[in-house]
């Protein structure tokens, strides 16, 4: 038992740093940001060493509900980081109603989704899956004043609520069939014949983990949320999550999932197709920044499905290389949406307004044609390789007509894109003006930094990528 | 070959020149686009002195496996040369024929013909599948910018439709190139030209490449977005579009379709061969009713192209010699049919061809370089134009008298919509007070139409200077070709020499005039 905490550090590192944060909050007072939130990043940065140094180390604890391995280890690097981003950018968004619980959630958050990114028992799934959701309920209305942000809150929270009854439906459903509740047992199982309680457990944990991805038919809470909470909220809610649920998606599927490969991936191929086509779909005719951003991860989640339709090992690991991609392109988007502020210094959310951004700001209209040419995957920015790695994988998988249909809805998805590049390039100055100065230093870095990452640059770290993402994936097979 | 980079410098320096001007303020952006330019162009002529005719197909090669999964490879063959030479040959003309007409941004414009540049000396260059998808789809973003933010009017609906159509085609070309690494377990170009994929395979692969070739060729019926693209774009913008983006769609039929799907591009050459003659009698007759003269030519490119897909489908020396000519006379009298057109209309501010007339008397020197381009359009003999026709079109007689015969009929409606265009614009009646008071050619549009005068005249002249590095290149095609060549309908022998030959030189072919006495 104590060789078992040993391997579970970051969890411990996150669950106390946690409490720490929220009692620096409730004993030195809300103002002191500086003081709770250099905690909060302190154990994140904690806990990323703490996965760094178990590198390596592929066993399972706790009785074979908890996995400690490369995979869990990827998707937790990146959880954290998005995690750390989201933290560093929030004081000068709320600006006075900064409060300490927001580090304590994101925290706690982050201890969620990497407890659900390793499980490998549905106890833990559901376990680490609620953590992250209950925290993500009240970020999501962390504005208690505004009412975008409550409502966004309580819709995610009556929906969310849904989607949770749905997978635990179809958790009871497996359980009741297998006789357990371990990946392994239950793929035992499925490489038997399927009975039709199995088929609808199936069917119902995937549509529960499909709310988590919003994967298109279980989409529709995304844009209101996205929308409706607040920025640096939204910010988190399109990365950090995405990126725990995907991985998770991933392991329930080829792990607990593997040998019944007809039931599934059908329903995969469906939600791949249906995001894809959807997202770009409903992205059009958008007048919010951040509802478009929400169909454009809708959009994106479609292209990840079609690597995991795939089924095979390389398209786990394009699976894994387009997390990390996205996570940083749409990082970037956001950042550059937080440093939209009027004269006034209000937040400007809508895309009519970005008109003619290009000759007030051309260093961020530039970041942001790069990050939206990045999302359409239009080479040569880095964006283009997951994307051809999910496709290369649905290929050599003789998904020949998936990937086929994918990409050519990907054309429709560049419309969206490529409109608003248009705004800012093409279109006159609108009146909106957009000062310069008030944002950190650390927020133009990022976005330098993974603009630059996202036009050639990224290319020279594939044989890097090539070789993380491939012991990642070799774990679930 | 020596082991100096030169390839990976010709690309080095327009990249530095275009992260350059987007620093530099507009003044300056203008002169360090100029410069990088020419010094690109002067790389180029050392390559074109140093590449060995004759020698291996593929020379300057360098690799570097920086990828992981695909590499920096480069190298060119002759064909390539040829292609790359128009590229740098054009890219200062087009700075320099939007020195003045650029106003507004002048860095930004700069930089992205820079990247432009980029990306289509790295097409031609690029000896690894997937590094040449990805130049090969990166001219959509400089394209796109350059017409939707400084283009005419109608500029977005431009820019959108020329991205998605291009890009809706090049994707299901990804797909293949895809299914191809998979077959071949290589991204090596070399290596993939002497695999043989399974011929049902090959059909397949051969309709996704053409779906996206035929789109940036531009064929029939998916030719549409090309006049937007050209009435909209600025003119430097119309004259590398026409000059050297029209011909990747025709080189990358010539350097993959053809010969890494031999039996599929035998089976399917109808199709080529059906939408080429629609194209070449359909977009003449367009073109004749034309009233902008932008519009005009571009329709005018797309009987053109059709020209060259049929004589490279006609799988023999002189039908792809003659493609590839036309190609490269098109690059450069299109490119300067557009900035003829751009001078008239940086001074009247139309195209509207009624809006014009008589500008000879006026425009002496103006109207001198128009006719001369005008003719190399149409294909007078000692031009470029004459050389390219008459090969491609001797070459498509061999394979099929039919399609050779429609084909002419392109050059006849040629002439006619070329000379109806020059005769509204240039003659008649000086009437128009505005028309009345255009100056004549500047020294700046001097030192553009001289050049590239020079050179439609030296292609029509001496056209061997450009045939000789290609002619290697062509004969592999042609021979990779061999066995999936469908018989033609010419049946053409060569004449039988005379017994009097004894009396003057031995006589070759049917030309029996000389042989008699």
């Amino acid at each position: 038992m104590t060789g078992d905490l040993m391997l579970i550090w970051p969890e411990l590192i996150l669950t106390i740093g946690g409490l720490i944060t929220l009692m620096l909050g409730t004993f030195f007072g809300d103002r002191n940001v500086g003081l709770y939130q250099l905690s909060s990043l302190l154990t994140l940065a904690a806990a990323a060493a703490a996965v760094v140094a178990l590198f390596g180390i592929e066993t399972t604890v706790f009785s074979g509900t908890l996995s400690v391995d490369s995979f869990g280890g990827f998707a937790k690097l990146l959880i954290y980081a998005a995690s750390f981003v989201c933290i560093v950018v929030a004081p000068r968004f709320f600006s006075g109603g900064m409060r300490a619980e927001y580090p304590t959630l994101i925290l706690f958050a982050a201890l969620g989704m990497g407890i659900m990114a390793s499980s490998r028992d549905l106890m833990t799934l559901y376990v680490g899956l609620e953590l992250n959701s209950l925290a993500a309920y009240v970020l999501a209305s962390f504005m208690r004043t505004d009412e975008r942000s409550t409502e966004a809150g309580l819709k995610y929270f009556v929906l969310g609520a849904l989607a949770s009854g749905m997978l635990l439906y179809g958790i009871s459903l497996l359980y009741g069939f297998t006789g357990t509740t371990d990946f392994a047992g239950i793929a035992k199982v499925m490489g038997g014949e399927l009975n039709i309680g199995l088929i609808f457990g199936i069917v119902f944990v995937l549509a529960g983990l499909g709310f988590k991805i919003s994967a298109v038919p279980f989409h529709m809470w995304t844009p209101d949320v996205y929308e409706g909470a607040p920025t640096p909220v939204t910010t988190f809610f399109a990365t950090a999550p995405k990126v725990a649920a995907m991985a998770l998606m991933t392991r329930v599927v080829i792990d607990a999932m593997g040998p019944a490969v007809g039931a599934w991936q059908q329903i995969v191929i469906f939600l791949a197709l249906a995001s894809i086509i959807l997202g770009a779909v409903g992205a059009i005719g958008q007048k919010n920044i951040k509802r478009l951003l929400a169909y454009s991860s809708i959009n994106n989640v479609g292209f990840m499905l079609v690597g995991l339709a795939a089924g095979t090992q390389q398209g786990v690991e394009g699976v894994l290389t387009y997390l990390l991609v996205y996570m940083l392109t749409t990082l970037g988007a956001f950042l550059v949406v937080l440093q939209l502020r009027d004269a006034d210094g209000n937040q400007v959310e809508s895309i009519p307004a970005l008109a003619g951004l290009s000759q007030r700001r051309p260093g961020l209209a530039a970041a942001m044609a790069v990050f939206l040419f990045s999302l359409a995957g239009i080479p040569p920015l880095f964006g283009f390789w997951p994307k051809y790695l999910v496709f290369e994988a649905a290929v050599n998988a003789n998904l020949v007509p998936l990937a086929v249909a994918g990409i050519v809805a990907s054309v429709i998805g560049a419309f969206y894109y490529i409109a608003i590049i248009k705004t800012m390039y093409f279109d006159d100055k609108s009146d909106t003006e957009f000062p310069k100065g008030g944002g950190a230093i650390v927020e133009d870095a990022v976005i330098t930094a993974s603009a630059l990452w996202l036009s050639v640059i990224g290319y020279l770290f594939i044989p890097v990528l090539a070789v993380l993402s491939a012991s990642a994936a070799a774990v679930l097979f | 070959m020596s082991g100096f980079p030169i390839l990976s410098l010709m690309l080095a320096v327009p990249l530095v020149g275009a992260i350059a001007c987007l620093f530099v303020g507009d003044k300056m952006a203008r002169f360090v686009a100029l410069g990088a330019t020419l010094v690109t162009f002067v790389l180029g002529c050392i390559l074109w002195a140093q590449f060995d005719i004759g020698g291996a197909q593929w020379q300057f090669t360098e690799r570097a496996d920086l990828f992981g999964r695909f590499s920096w490879a480069l190298g060119i063959d002759g064909m390539a040369l040829m292609l790359i030479m128009l590229s740098v040959f054009l890219m200062p003309l087009c700075i320099l024929a939007s020195w003045d007409a650029i106003k507004q941004r002048v860095g930004l414009y700069m930089a992205m013909f820079l990247i432009m540049e980029v990306v289509m000396i790295g097409v031609f260059m690029a000896q690894d599948l997937l590094l040449f998808y990805i130049f090969f789809e990166a001219g959509l973003i400089p394209m796109y910018f350059i017409i939707g933010i400084w283009g005419g009017a109608n500029r977005k609906y431009a820019a959108f439709k020329f991205f998605l159509y291009t890009l809706l085609g090049s994707v299901l070309m990804l797909i293949a190139m895809i299914a191809m690494i998979g077959e071949a377990g290589t991204t090596d170009i070399p290596t993939l030209l002497n695999y043989d994929f399974p011929p049902a395979m090959q059909t397949w692969l051969w309709l996704a490449f053409f779906a996206s070739l035929a789109v940036k060729m531009p064929m029939w019926p998916v030719h549409t977005w090309l006049p937007d693209a050209h009435v909209q774009a600025p003119t430097a913008g119309s004259m590398i579009l026409a000059g050297v983006l029209l011909k990747l769609g025709a080189y990358g039929f010539l350097r993959f379709m053809m010969p890494m799907f031999p039996d599929a591009s035998g089976q399917l050459m109808w199709i080529v061969f059906g939408l080429s003659m629609i194209a070449v009698v359909y977009t003449s007759l367009v073109a004749l009713v034309q009233s902008d003269m932008k519009k005009l030519i571009a329709y005018s490119s797309v009987a053109h192209m059709a020209i060259v897909t049929a004589g490279l489908f006609a799988f023999n020396q002189q039908g792809i010699e003659g493609a590839l000519i036309i190609m490269l006379s098109h690059g450069v009298v299109s490119a300067a049919l557009f900035f003829c057109v751009g001078v008239i209309y940086d001074r009247l501010h139309t195209r509207e061809i009624d809006r014009y007339g008589g500008l000879a008397k006026n425009m002496p020197a103006y109207a001198l370089f128009f006719m001369l381009f005008t003719m190399a359009s149409i294909g007078l003999p000692g031009t470029s134009g004459f050389v390219g026709e008459f090969l491609s079109l001797a070459g498509i007689y061999e394979a099929s008298s039919w399609v050779a015969f429609v084909c002419t009929t392109g050059i006849i409606l040629g002439a006619a919509y070329m000379l109806y265009l020059y005769r509204r614009v240039v003659f008649g009646e000086l009437t128009k007070d505005d028309v009345k008071a255009m100056p004549d050619l500047n020294a700046r549009e001097w030192t553009i139409m001289v050049p590239l005068a020079a050179v439609a005249l030296w292609m029509g002249v001496y056209p061997e200077s450009f045939l000789a590095p290609m002619r290697g290149d062509v004969t592999t095609v042609v021979a990779r070709l061999a066995p999936a060549k469908p018989a033609g309908d010419a049946h053409l022998t060569a004449g039988k020499a005379k017994p009097a030959a004894a009396h003057g030189e031995p006589v070759h072919g049917s030309s029996h005039a000389g042989g008699v006495q």
